[in-house]
């Protein structure tokens, strides 16, 4: 899967970015990583909260930051 | 079958018990607070005079205030996620400005955003054909007027001050975008911002209690966890200017007699970039030592409202033509809130 974060590279971007990637590594998942900083591209999303995580194309969060669980099972949900 | 729809009503009442838990626990940690530092820094280690006095006031405003923070900033997360900026946008498209700038202050106290948010949501109202001035005016009043502005200056200069502050701001809010937008700003913007097609946002669906009250304690973890530096700061700072500056130092001058008091104030605050909790602590000490009250709150509305590192994101989307005009008319305004409130107190 195509995993983008979107976000202008601000600490909770990273803090997702982290999440996400350990929830492939734990659930063995083939996925690539993408930071999405550019505000177009951004705003192409419909997405006015940074950070976001977008996976194939689909917008999954935006505007905060969850726990590790939830991103797991965003993560599990897809995977299947 | 009962069995069944007892199991989920159990399910759905144990967040609410959690959440009255939690309260529970509040309260008797702020009961404590009001006596542990007495006995402690006074009988316990025996501390009297302008030190003890210092590390008094220190330990327990900061007690003080980190609690209500978490009561207020929980309450005020658990209350958003009936309000999301899609909606927000959804009703502001197609305004006229005017009712429009006023609806939009409001908002902007309902929704909250990190300032690395500004450039997405600036973008994303703007490319809902939300007009540039009733932007400005949401832009304004989210980081001006807030649950924890309010609760700090309720608790630190009373109801009055509050809401008079709240009602200044929002006043600001909606003049200052109203008089942005009759200037046609459209031309200080980026071109490609206004090319932009934004995706229309779906939104998700609606969330459980127990959904709303985990985005409260992440809420409060993530505002806690970017504030308390500054608050602890502020607070230290003021201690020392409550335990070492001399009564009345400021009054000679920047006191209510200057009137040069106010405008410096709004220039000194300008740049920096603090919020509310930052501030708040300080100006408490410093009206303590005698600067007027319209002098320190348009400090802090020009301290949270505008900043630095603010204008250096906007920059990406405005024109510095419109970056000066909004930090100047903003800034204005700002001076005009703290005249009023010095010839009100």
């Amino acid at each position: 899967m195509e995993i983008k974060i979107l976000g202008g590279g601000c600490a909770n971007c990273r803090a997702l970015e982290a999440m996400a990637k350990e929830a492939v590594a734990a659930l063995g998942v083939d996925a690539t990583f993408e930071e999405v900083t550019d505000y177009a591209a951004i705003a192409s999303y419909g997405v006015m909260r940074t950070p976001a995580l977008v996976i194939d194309g689909t917008v999954f969060l935006s505007g905060r930051v969850p726990d590790r669980a939830e991103v797991r099972r965003i993560i599990e949900g897809l995977g299947r | 079958m009962t069995v069944a729809s007892g199991t989920s009503r159990a399910v759905a009442l144990r967040p609410w018990g959690w959440v009255a838990a939690g309260a529970g626990l509040w309260a008797a940690l702020f009961v404590a607070n009001e006596m542990v530092w007495d006995r402690l820094v006074f009988d316990g280690f025996g501390l009297d005079g302008r030190l003890g006095d210092a590390v008094h006031f220190f330990l327990f405003d900061t007690g003080k205030i980190l609690l209500l923070l978490v009561a207020v900033v929980f309450a005020a997360a658990v209350l958003r996620t009936f309000v999301s900026p899609e909606r927000t946008r959804a009703l502001l498209g197609g305004r006229r400005r005017g009712w429009g700038n006023l609806v939009a202050a409001g908002l902007g106290v309902a929704t909250p955003f990190c300032s690395c948010s500004a450039v997405p949501l600036f973008i994303g109202f703007v490319s809902a054909g939300v007009p540039l001035g009733v932007t400005m005016s949401f832009l304004i009043a989210s980081p001006m007027v807030n649950e924890v502005a309010v609760m700090l200056l309720w608790s630190t200069f009373g109801w009055k001050v509050a809401l008079l502050y709240a009602g200044f701001g929002l006043v600001l809010a909606v003049v200052a975008g109203f008089v942005i937008g009759q200037l046609r700003p459209e031309r200080w913007v980026e071109p490609w911002v206004l090319e932009v097609k934004a995706a229309a946002s779906v939104e998700g669906a609606r969330p459980s209690w127990a959904e709303r009250f985990t985005t409260g304690r992440a809420e409060v973890r993530t505002i806690l966890g970017r504030v308390w530096p500054f608050l602890v700061g502020a607070i230290a700072v003021g201690a020392a200017i409550h335990g070492w500056v001399p009564q009345d130092f400021f009054v000679r001058y920047a006191g209510p007699s200057n009137p040069f008091a106010v405008p410096i104030a709004v220039l000194l605050g300008i740049p920096l970039y603090s919020n509310a909790a930052g501030v708040i602590p300080l100006i408490e000490a410093l009206h303590a030592k005698g600067l007027a009250l319209g002098t320190v709150l348009a400090f802090t509305m020009a301290v949270v409202a505008l900043s630095l590192p603010e204008m250096i994101l906007l920059r990406r989307v405005l024109r510095p033509r419109l970056l000066g005009l909004f930090v100047a008319v903003v800034g204005s305004g700002i001076v005009v809130v703290g005249y009023l409130f010095n010839a009100i107190f």
